[in-house]
């Protein structure tokens, strides 16, 4: 059996940076187990660019990003495990990890980092009646395929669900000479970054359909073509405006999941909203030393904040091992109205890292302008005008350390939308 | 010329055809699909009846019965996962309760052994998601669950090890009746047999006018399914059944023996024997059916949906009999619920009509009744996996993460006696695909592998044999010359639209 400090479950980007992170708060024996071949995760076929902007003032590529990180992670002894498969973890961490070289390994760490990113929902998931033919595929396995197979897995292709890597794909397709007949929504607006629609969808001229969904596959071998309709306010289609639409390709992009498998093994507690475990203000989870961060913690946007929150993650993992105490929950984080969740669930005031605390949070619907109300029992704490929110588009708030010691009891986070009635 | 010649690769066919393997006689299946098990046994309930369902005197109900009891021992000689957990007939008011005591009795006078009245109470502890409002409940000690696809498959290695042949893609388009037997022409040519064994399933009504055998007919009915993530197999410990109806034995909610739980199916009779579609009318009609017995659907668990079509004669039982007009074939057809129980009783029952067609049937001395080791890496522990990943490192290699599928098991699945040959292959001889994330993950893998394995093209690799290739093309092979600036303009424009503060996605 292997005796490490710190394990760190995934090699993308959250990760890396976590390692990275650990390596320089002084932990020792830290070790990344990844199960890919090689490291950057996610990131490796995301080969556009954009990436980067907060955390290095410049504007990378996926593999760029993670480059950065690979590189940097050379000469800090973290040891990593390419090719290798955590298949069970228990809450007092021990890890049991297989690959072809050793075996079935045995680990047990004195903290674990949680960082195995997300996967794609799939048409099961979505009841799309219709054929199970060939050519359904989600957004990012059809970026696989073309990024790094080389290989076009659709000619003539329809994309249902506005989801960023949808619109990633939908530039990238036509680039490559495939034709993108348009995007399907079935919510009133979009679900990827703004950015991403005007320079994805709108430079290319590729329709965006919105309140639009497939509501029949055809095609009993290969997609021959979807039906789509209108759907009405309660998102139920609207059969007198179906329409058939040719194409042999139908692409999902209709959402992400925290791969949270191994994190129900521990025991820890869920957040029903994020699906994914809940978290203080250092990522630990309800189960002492275990700590979560990136997507497998919450579904980000920007890859930079998936960054800043596992170094936040690293610093909670050293002080954890520096000071081997508890996962203190203190003030208890809640979501109120106009808000889908917030994170950190918990903040204890006294292990703060530093002498402020991000909350991150997204809203249950697209607002033009909108108040945030920060509540504890004792009165407001803080309040702040936000415009042009939308679910896909994560808030961040800074909290002062000083704040968060005067809340007393909890800390409640309102979205009030101005301009409407409540 | 061949002894028998088996149509359809099929439960029954493939049933049929190891039973025939034990005999000294040369034997082959004509299947139009590129695999066995690609029309109704991949999909159904997977319930091996306990047999109270039927109507005495029946061949459903004597089949059932019969084949009840020989299930587990062939799943255990053939290495396929068999669970005895008993059925439950609930009923939810007196009128149903009535139901049951038809029924207990009806399958007493079947021969069923292990059938018992359970009152509210006990119900409720044995099944405690079960709606509260369920009064009384038929429990079948006898009835089970198996994959129903992994079993025909072993059928069909077993068969192939003994020196069944196979021949795939070869759909019958015309049967030719001579004196000395029969000349069957398939798209990959004429197969000579003395005797035609036709267990087409939906198509066999055709098969047996081809032939100017008897005539009958056979209506696709249609059932639909939803199928749950593994985090909810603890939703119901045993197959579940409604209180029947006259069309159906209804709505279940069911374990499967890999570890899922699923809701269906429901029962409509359409014209298309190829459409198993799923539709939305369907779907909402076995979420409120499954709902009737466990009113708590993880409905947000759903992982796929899929649609099956029972094979339905006009006759409404199993049709097993030697054609009185044509000599030398047989009709096997109308093999519905609980056909797949059944297989075992039928492929014994073909035998006897054989014997007494005039078939001499000699036992050969080398018939191995096992076939080669399966190795299912997620079930085994890690002294195992240890073990076999220093005798093959490929072992150690996991593929499926949903289900914990190693690249061995792959590369196994494709090198076994009639092996995969496409993405569906593989699926169903490993699960590699059949979890939660539906091969979002592993399907480019799998088809990596499938190429290697093959030596072929990446492009030339299909879901389920051909017409469905996953991949259209190759890196720049759509870009038309002269089209490479094309977008130039567009990119232009994007560098200029940039505005900075916000950094992309993935």
């Amino acid at each position: 059996m292997l005796c490490k400090d710190l394990v760190i479950i995934g090699g993308g980007p959250a990760g890396l940076a976590a390692a990275l992170e650990a390596a320089e708060q002084g932990v020792k024996d830290v070790m990344i187990v990844e199960r890919d071949s090689g490291l950057g995760g996610i990131l490796q076929q995301c080969i556009h660019n954009g990436f980067g902007l907060h955390v290095f003032k410049e504007e990378l590529t996926g593999p760029e990003y993670a480059q950065k990180f690979i590189d940097k992670l050379e000469n800090t002894g973290v040891e990593v495990l390419l090719d290798t498969m955590v298949i069970e973890i228990t809450p007092d961490k021990r890890i049991f990890a297989v690959n072809s070289r050793i075996g079935v390994l045995e680990i047990q760490s004195k903290a674990v980092i949680l960082a195995m990113g997300c996967r794609e929902r799939t048409r099961g998931a979505l009841n799309i009646p219709g054929f199970r033919p060939a050519g359904i595929f989600t957004a990012g396995t059809a970026q696989r395929y073309v990024n790094i197979e080389g290989y076009m897995p659709g000619k003539e292709i329809v994309i249902l669900g506005s989801g960023d890597i949808g619109l990633i794909m939908a530039r990238r397709f036509t680039l490559e000479g495939a034709k993108v007949k348009c995007v399907l929504e079935i919510m009133p607006y979009s679900n990827g970054l703004t950015r991403n629609v005007v320079q994805c969808l709108e430079d290319y001229g590729i329709p965006l359909r919105l309140s639009h969904t497939v509501i029949d596959i055809h095609g009993k071998k290969r997609v021959e073509g979807v039906t789509v309709a209108k759907v009405d306010e309660n998102l139920k289609p609207i059969l007198s405006t179906a329409e058939f639409i040719p194409c042999d390709t139908l692409l999902l992009s209709v959402g992400l999941i925290p791969e949270n498998e191994l994190t129900k093994m521990t025991g820890a507690d869920f957040d029903a909203s994020t699906q994914g475990p809940m978290v203080n203000q250092r990522m630990e989870t309800s189960c002492e030393g275990i700590f979560a961060c990136g997507n497998v913690l919450h579904v980000h946007d920007l890859v930079d904040f998936v960054t800043m929150e596992a170094r936040l993650a690293a610093r909670g993992a050293a002080q954890y091992l520096k000071e081997k105490d508890g996962s203190c929950r203190g003030t208890k984080v809640i979501a109120g109205e106009g808000l889908r969740y917030v994170l950190p669930h918990a903040v204890c005031v006294e292990k703060m890292l530093d002498e402020k605390l991000n909350f991150f949070m997204r809203s249950t619907r697209p607002m033009n302008k909108a108040k945030l109300v920060i509540e504890s029992e004792n009165g407001i704490v803080k309040t702040k005008m936000l415009s042009y929110l939308k679910p896909s588009e994560m808030i961040n708030i800074e909290l002062k350390k000083s704040e968060i010691e005067k809340a007393e009891g909890h800390l409640k986070f309102i979205l009030q939308e101005e301009g409407v009635l409540q | 010329m061949y002894d028998v010649v088996v149509i359809g690769g099929g439960v029954t066919g493939c049933m049929i055809a190891r039973e025939l393997s034990r005999y000294d006689i040369r034997v082959i299946l004509l299947e139009k699909e590129e695999d066995v098990a690609c029309g109704t046994s991949k999909a159904n309930s997977a319930v091996i009846h306990a047999g109270f369902d039927a109507k005495p005197g029946t061949w459903k109900a004597k089949m059932n019965v019969r084949g009840n009891a020989l299930f587990p021992g062939i799943c255990a000689e053939l290495d396929v996962p068999y669970k005895n957990n008993g059925s439950l007939v609930v009923a939810v008011d007196e009128g149903e309760i009535k139901v049951l005591d038809k029924l207990m009795n009806q399958g007493k006078e079947n021969g069923v052994p292990g059938l018992k009245i359970i009152g509210h109470d006990e119900l409720m502890k044995m099944e405690p998601n079960l709606n509260p409002a369920a009064k009384a409940a038929l429990y079948a000690s006898t009835a089970g669950i198996v994959c129903p696809y992994e079993f025909t498959v072993a059928l069909a290695e077993n068969a192939a090890q003994n020196d069944v042949e196979f021949r795939f893609n070869s759909p019958v388009m015309e049967i030719m009746v001579q004196n000395d037997g029969f000349i069957i022409k398939t798209p990959h040519g004429a197969v000579k047999a003395r005797f035609v064994i036709n267990a087409a399933g939906l198509f066999s009504d055709e098969i047996s006018k081809m032939a100017g055998a008897e005539e009958y007919t056979i209506t696709p009915r249609k059932g639909e399914y939803l199928i749950f993530d593994k985090n909810f197999g603890h939703l119901v410990k045993r197959v579940i059944f409604p209180t029947p109806s006259e069309k159906s034995k209804g709505i279940l909610v069911c374990p499967t023996v890999d570890g899922n739980v699923f809701i269906g199916p429901n029962s409509n009779d359409i014209k298309d024997k190829t459409d198993v579609g799923v539709t939305r009318e369907g779907i909402e009609e076995i979420i409120e059916g499954g709902k009737k017995l466990v009113p708590h659907l993880p409905l947000s668990g759903v992982i796929t949906s899929f649609a099956g079509l029972r094979a339905v004669s006009n006759t409404n039982d199993f049709i097993i009999e030697a054609s009185r007009k044509v000599k030398g074939f047989v009709n096997v057809g109308g093999i519905q619920s609980p056909g797949l129980t059944s297989a075992p009783a039928i492929a014994e029952t073909v035998i006897e009509i054989l014997k007494e067609e005039g078939m001499d049937l000699i036992e050969k001395p080398g018939f191995v009744p096992t076939r080669p080791r399966k190795y299912r890496f997620r079930e085994m522990d890690n002294a195992m996996r240890q073990k076999l990943i220093e005798e093959n490192p490929a072992f150690g290699h996991v593929i499926c993460r949903c289900e914990t599928v190693t690249e061995a098991e792959i590369v196994d699945a494709i090198k076994r006696p009639l092996g995969a040959k496409s993405l569906d292959g593989v699926k169903r001889r490993t699960r590699a695909g059949m979890g939660r994330c539906q091969g979002g993950f592993c399907s480019s893998r799998v088809l990596s592998i499938l190429a290697r394995e093959l030596k072929l093209d990446p492009r030339q690799i299909t879901k389920c044999g051909p017409g469905s290739e996953i991949l259209k093309g190759g890196y720049k092979e759509f870009i038309a010359e002269g089209d490479e600036n094309k977008f130039l303009n567009a990119q232009d424009v994007e560098s200029l639209s940039w505005k900075g503060g916000e950094a992309s996605v993935m």
